[in-house]
């Protein structure tokens, strides 16, 4: 086992994680950023951002470059698209087992490992991924012109995308499992406007079929149990995200949402571990808020250090 | 032209000359979009160790991205990227929308064989 000190190690690269690592680099604390993905979490999945203050427009790409050259810029290691086999964040030095073969330790570990797409779990999602299926209306959807699309989910993104997906289709069919949205007014108001949106509602599709692409699916009714099936070319499921903090279940405190609970100061329930981002307990999930809480949690971690005066020795 | 650190195919010339002096060629033919951006990110991870495998990328909209576009192989596909691996200049295997690190790592074994020894992943 090859083993490595840092001061801080930060699990997740989205906005949280990296602007953590900034702090903490900048502060000559020794860094590592670990992602299992490419750095930049859930702000690549945007093609325009407008509202990050002092950036009139940019892309979720770009913001997420300039936030990792600027963390490594200030002496911070990224590591991404790595695999944690093993997470002991007990005692004073915490540590992480990545692929089986190399162990970091630091004093202190700060969690910032974001959300993940809700999927439907219905037989047929993996298999026609990309053959029917998809989960972004800006990707994809020029190729489902003048086609028949459905959109799962009834919060913002879904009837933003499905207001978005009428350029392209013959029809968007919103298929919501309950009877009312949970977006914003102006947000329902629009899908409701729209003559070629309508609407399946307190229903769930409970199945995908086709052969090398999707052909069909079956919706169930929530309340009468009817099933229907309906042709379909496209489905677009747009239900939110998740805490991704299955791996962490048992380690720390979870709220009932599978959300990190934290004190002010973004502490967990273990000391020396922080949180920070969309997976902890928190109202609104924005760019700007993960990274403020990236900012507090390097603060904290810091200073978690300082007075602990725990060195990580290799 | 693509925003990452992969060779770009941008012309025939160099589609046709990458399959004929490679044995194993992936192709990532895509946007600068979020079901995109994280494959170029995959790639560019294992082209320090697969170095059995020529890694480059394609813009779908450009003059060659028919090339990948109309292969028989990607008829069905709806979603991007359409991912092409070729062993001797023929499809291996074709893939499409967004690839984690393992769904690309097991189809690199499977079709081009696993790290060399020695080679660290």
């Amino acid at each position: 086992m090859n083993r490595f000190g840092f001061d801080v190690i930060v699990l997740g690269g989205g906005p949280a994680g990296l602007t953590a690592g900034i702090y903490c680099a900048r502060a000559k604390m020794k860094t590592l950023i670990l992602t299992d993905g490419t750095p930049g979490g859930q702000m690549i999945l945007t093609h325009e951002i407008a509202n990050y203050p002092g950036v009139e427009s940019t892309s979720g790409y770009e913001l997420s470059n300039i936030m990792k050259n600027q963390a490594k810029k200030f002496g911070a290691t990224i590591k991404s698209n790595v695999k944690i086999t093993r997470l002991d964040l007990q005692g004073e030095i915490k540590s992480v087992e990545v692929a089986g073969k190399d162990l970091y330790t630091a004093g202190a570990v700060i969690l910032s490992p974001g959300g993940k797409s809700r999927s439907l779990e219905v037989w047929g999602e993996t298999e026609f991924k990309g053959k029917g299926i998809s989960y972004c209306a800006t990707c994809d959807g020029d190729f489902f012109q003048n086609k028949e699309i459905i959109v799962v989910g009834g919060g913002n993104s879904a009837l933003e995308e499905a207001v978005s997906l009428t350029q392209y289709a013959a029809r968007v069919t919103i298929v919501h499992q309950f009877d009312n949205f949970q977006g914003f007014q102006h947000a329902i108001d629009e899908v409701k406007a729209n003559p070629k949106i309508d609407f399946v509602m307190e229903s769930k599709i409970i199945e995908f079929i086709g052969d090398e692409s999707l052909k069909r699916v079956r919706i169930q009714h929530q309340v009468t149990q009817e099933i229907t099936e309906r042709a379909v070319d496209g489905v677009f499921i747009l239900i939110g995200y998740e805490p991704n903090t299955e791996s962490l279940k048992g380690m720390l405190e979870l709220n009932q949402w599978n959300e990190i609970v934290t004190k002010e100061n973004l502490e967990t329930s273990i000391p020396g571990v922080f949180a920070a981002g969309d997976a902890i307990h928190k109202r609104y999930r924005q760019i700007t808020t993960a990274v403020a809480d990236g900012t507090v949690a390097a603060l904290g971690a810091i200073e978690h250090l300082r007075v602990a005066k725990t060195v990580s020795v290799v | 032209m693509l925003r990452t650190n992969l060779k770009h195919i941008t012309t025939e010339a160099e589609f046709h000359s990458t399959l004929q002096q490679n044995k194993n060629v992936m192709i990532c033919c895509g946007r600068m979009g979020p079901m995109c951006i994280p494959v170029y990110g995959v790639m560019e991870e294992l082209e320090q160790t697969y170095t059995h495998v020529a890694f480059r990328d394609m813009e779908f909209d450009g003059p060659v991205g028919h090339l990948i576009r109309n292969l028989p192989e990607c008829r069905s596909f709806a979603g991007l990227p359409f991912t092409v691996y070729f062993n001797e200049g023929k499809v291996a295997k074709a893939t499409s929308s967004i690839q984690t690190m393992d769904q690309v790592t097991d189809i690199l074994a499977k079709e081009f064989g696993k790290v060399r020894a020695g080679a660290e992943h």
